[in-house]
């Protein structure tokens, strides 16, 4: 019998298909019953009718093509990222968008890194904001307005498949679009991205009796400087006196929206913890947050060499601050 | 005056089709290439890499891959059959829709419509006209193989039905789609489901596309270009079943340490280990018909594709189970370690195999010899030392990159951005480009050699006839 199947076509293809049915249906088709593979979490919410047209956008785009949207339970990609990706998170995406090459950095906790601003910059050109990138620019998203009647239709395709009650937009909500670029729509999909994940925790809670172990060795204030150059200017500007719209200016004397500094040990918190460590330091910011948490990107000798330094810079600020005052109130000076 | 005449034609349509298209991805292959180190080469939004990528996967997959399957299987099937076609005009007409359908795809996806599932990009319309095309093929394979005119079917046959069988579950199953417009559809699959459903896709059309078929060839061309027969016959049934029994439980290797259910996980690691043996098998089949006679090396020029071609397959099927180990995955993962290992399947197994199979089929199909046996030896140096730089700059850069994204300092922070491990990959993309352009240019003389191996044939048809040998 078994010779005879290599003379009957029909029963040879059906042998194949069986054969290739065992395992897809073990390891594909069985899993799809289980409840594992439909998890959601408790914080996960649908899109908004802005933000899947930004999701619209990325698929348009083929950003997966360079960036992936998963991170691996690794210590260094925790470090790197922030917590490692749930099942749960991926409810609502059809298909998902994981990627399978990381030319560029991992997206899944992209949202509420940075302000929405440095997105605008960096999608425009993204050799300006990070001068050796290769990510294409994509500056003509931002002359694409949306087509509300577009979205709605996608809108309503993926509400259709899931229960009731979680896609909640309103009609308002669509007219709404019609004012607003592709470019808004990709970066508050970008800001989506990982909401439903608590955010690294400041790491080790704040003390404001932190003392800096480097002081202001000029050797601290060199290291502070280059690290400052390569991580912090792209948001605070080369000399740290903020941009509109991304980040404060750290040589005034405002620290996260209130008159008044604080301490070397609540810089460190900020610097670690980024936005979130924001509650602990019991200052109100900017209301959307936006400075990223570098606690292990950085290490901590790296973290206070550029306090070091803003230490330095703002001493130094200090002591030209009379003469600049008097050149912008000179006749014909800019104000 | 020849009952394969017409049929010869369809193939020879089909081979030609899959040269342009191989052009195509190759030249986008570049371009893209290029773009990795030079941003500015994205020249306008729907040349940008995002887009271009998948055309350059999709042109050279599904244009040349599956146009080279297309034709070749025809060709293979018929003389396997010992008759022509049951229905030389519906291929005839699977031809033209074949070409239509890839224009059609190449031009969408540089619109920017993609379901963005890897290798099942295309957007729902052009599925259903896949699936049709597809079927207009696997009537006319089974018809020809019911009414054939030799009772036992060769292995080639076995991995042509079993290519068309997998191939139809395969592509419906990861194609279901929602459509939201004529141009967007959202997957019917959420999440990790979604994922699940396309790794299993996404792997078996890396083994049914550039594994199954290209053995079918190897089965075939082989014997018929060395004259040898092939080694063992138990050993080809063997690795047969194994082979594609074990190949569908695999796909989730591409999703190691993803938030897919680790069980799942691991039962393709398992099942991807297994998949050397069978891979090996054909391996060893292949070194042991040879090995019954190693001067056809030297005396048949292109029994090197073949062997070279083999030996590449047996590598990628130990280099691929390797990957797939947890500790090996943790490294190597999402770097560029896995486009060398790609290229070296695409350029030095695929390729090369559908290279050597077409030199064997112009001439016969015309009746004359090839070209140039020079030129095609210069091809193949060519195309093997562009695929050898391009894999090994590949590996070397994809392992120091996922060393530099694991680097802890001390105090147990990261001691690179991911900024300082990305511009060490300049140098090698630079290299890539490098090797890259080698390998066309190797292209660029098998073109030129078919070409006017095909001139030849029609002039010599043009001349007064003389006894053609046999086409079998
Ligand atoms: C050619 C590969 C490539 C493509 C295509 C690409 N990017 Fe990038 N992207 C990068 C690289 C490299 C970086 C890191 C350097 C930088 O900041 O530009 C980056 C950075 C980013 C960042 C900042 C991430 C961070 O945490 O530093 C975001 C957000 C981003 N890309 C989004 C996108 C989106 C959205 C698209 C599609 C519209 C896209 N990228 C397309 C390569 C790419
Ligand atoms: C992605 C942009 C971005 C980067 C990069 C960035 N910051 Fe910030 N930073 C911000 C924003 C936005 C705020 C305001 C945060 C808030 O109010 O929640 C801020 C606030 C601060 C503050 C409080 C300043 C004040 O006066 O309110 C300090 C100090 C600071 N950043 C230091 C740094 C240092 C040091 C680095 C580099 C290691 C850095 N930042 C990198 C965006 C950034
Ligand atoms: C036993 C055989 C093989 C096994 C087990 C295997 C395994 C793997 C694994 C584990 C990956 C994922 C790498 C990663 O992302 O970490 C991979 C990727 C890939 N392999 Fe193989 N491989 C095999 C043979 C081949 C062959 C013969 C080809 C032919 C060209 C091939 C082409 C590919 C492609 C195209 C990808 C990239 C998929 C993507 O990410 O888009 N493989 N392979
Ligand atoms: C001149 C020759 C070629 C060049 C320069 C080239 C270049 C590239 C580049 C730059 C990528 C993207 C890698 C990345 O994501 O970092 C890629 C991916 C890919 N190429 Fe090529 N390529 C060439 C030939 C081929 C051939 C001949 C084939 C198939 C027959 C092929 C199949 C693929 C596939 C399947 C991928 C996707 C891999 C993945 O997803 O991991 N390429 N190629």
């Amino acid at each position: 019998m078994a010779g005879d199947i290599y003379r009957k076509p029909v029963s040879f293809a059906l042998m194949a298909a069986v054969t290739v049915l065992v395992g897809s249906i073990v390891t594909m088709a069985y899993p799809m019953f289980r409840a594992e593979m439909h998890e959601k979490l408790e914080k996960l919410r649908a899109f908004t009718p802005l933000e899947l047209a930004g999701r619209d956008v990325y698929q348009r785009e083929g950003c997966m093509g360079c960036h992936t949207q998963t991170v691996r339970p690794l210590r260094s990609e925790v470090l790197r990222y922030g917590d490692y990706s749930k099942a749960g998170e991926f409810y609502f995406d059809r298909p998902f968008l994981w990627g399978s090459k990381r030319t560029g950095p991992d997206l899944a906790r992209e949202g509420g890194k940075r302000p929405d601003a440095w997105h605008a910059r960096h999608y425009a050109d993204p050799q300006a904001v990070t001068p050796r990138s290769n990510m294409p620019r994509y500056a003509f998203l931002a002359q694409a307005r949306l087509d509300p009647s577009e979205a709605r239709a996608h809108y309503r395709v993926l509400a259709s498949l899931s229960p009731k009650g979680q896609w909640t937009a309103t009609d308002a909500d669509f007219a709404a679009l019609s004012q607003k670029t592709e470019m808004d729509a990709l970066i508050a999909y970008t800001q989506w991205l990982g909401h439903a994940v608590q955010r690294r925790q400041a790491a080790g809670g704040v003390d404001l009796a932190l003392a800096n172990p480097l002081g202001d060795s000029p050797r601290a204030v060199a290291r502070g400087a280059k690290v400052f150059e390569e991580n912090c200017a792209v948001c605070h500007g080369a000399e740290g006196h903020g941009e509109t719209q991304i980040a404060p200016n750290l040589m005034d004397d405002t620290f996260l929206g209130v008159k008044g500094d604080m301490p070397d040990g609540a810089y460190f918190a900020l610097v670690t913890g980024g936005s979130d460590a924001k509650a602990a330091l019991g200052r109100p910011g900017l209301p959307d947050g936006g400075m990223t948490a570098f606690g292990g990107q950085l290490s901590n000798d790296d973290i206070w060499a550029v306090i070091s330094w803003i230490r330095a810079q703002q001493a130094h600020e200090r002591k030209e601050a009379p003469a600049l005052e008097q050149t912008e109130h000179l006749p014909g000076g800019k104000h | 005056m020849n009952e394969y005449r017409y049929d010869n034609q369809t193939v020879q349509g089909f081979i030609l089709s899959a040269i342009f298209w191989g052009v195509v991805g190759i030249v986008i292959g570049l371009l893209i290439s290029i773009q990795l180190w030079a941003p500015a080469a994205n020249l306008a939004p729907w040349l940008t890499y995002g887009r271009l990528r998948p055309v350059h996967t999709n042109g050279l997959a599904f244009g040349l891959g599956v146009g080279a399957i297309f034709g070749l299987f025809y060709y293979i099937v018929m003389r396997l059959c010992r008759r022509p076609l049951v229905f030389p005009r519906l291929a005839r007409l699977h031809l033209w829709l074949f070409n239509a359908i890839i224009a059609a795809a190449a031009v969408s996806l540089l619109a920017g419509k993609t379901q963005s599932l890897e290798y099942a990009e295309l957007e729902w319309p052009l599925d259903v006209a896949i699936v049709v095309i597809w079927v207009m093929f696997a009537v006319n394979v089974f018809a020809t193989v019911i009414k054939r005119k030799e009772e036992q079917m060769y292995v080639s046959l076995w991995y042509v039905l079993a290519t068309v069988v997998a191939v139809a579950i395969l592509y419906v199953v990861n194609n279901a789609s929602v459509p939201a417009g004529l141009w967007k559809s959202y997957h019917a699959y959420a999440g990790v489901n979604s994922a699940n459903v396309q790794w299993w896709y996404g792997h078996n059309a890396v083994g049914f596309i550039f594994t199954t078929p290209i053995l079918a060839m190897f089965y075939y061309f082989l014997p018929k270009t060395t004259g040898l027969p092939i080694y063992s016959h138990r050993l080809s049934i063997v690795s047969f079943w194994s082979l594609i029994f074990a190949y569908l439980w695999t796909g989730a290797h591409h999703l190691v340490y993803t938030p897919l259910p680790d069980w799942i996980q691991t039962l393709a690691i398992v099942f991807t280990l297994f998949l050397i043996a069978p891979s090996w098998g054909s391996v060893v089949n292949g070194y042991y018909t040879v090995g019954a006679d190693w001067s056809k090396m030297r005396t048949n020029y292109l029994t090197k594709f073949f062997v070279l071609g083999i030996t590449f397959y047996g590598l990628q099927t130990v280099q691929g189970p390797t990957q797939a180990l947890r500790v090996v995955s943790q490294l190597i993962h999402f770097t560029d370690w896995v486009p060398g290992h790609v290229h070296m399947g695409t350029m030095g197994w695929v390729t090369m195999t559908i290279c050597a199979s077409i030199y064997y089929v112009i001439p016969r199909i015309h009746g004359t010899e090839i070209y140039s046996e020079k030129i095609a030896n210069a091809h193949f140096w060519l195309v093997l030392v562009g695929q050898l730089l391009f894999s090994i700059t590949m590996w070397i850069t994809g392992i120091q990159q996922g060393a530099l994204w694991k680097v802890q300092n001390a105090d147990g922070s990261l001691k690179y951005s991911f900024m300082d491990g990305l511009v060490k990959n300049y140098p090698y993309w630079h290299t890539r480009t490098l090797a890259g352009i080698v390998f066309a240019v190797g292209m660029l003389l098998f073109v030129y050699n078919v070409l006017k191996t095909i001139q030849k044939g029609k002039a010599l048809q043009a001349s007064p006839p003389s006894p053609a040998p046999a086409a079998a």
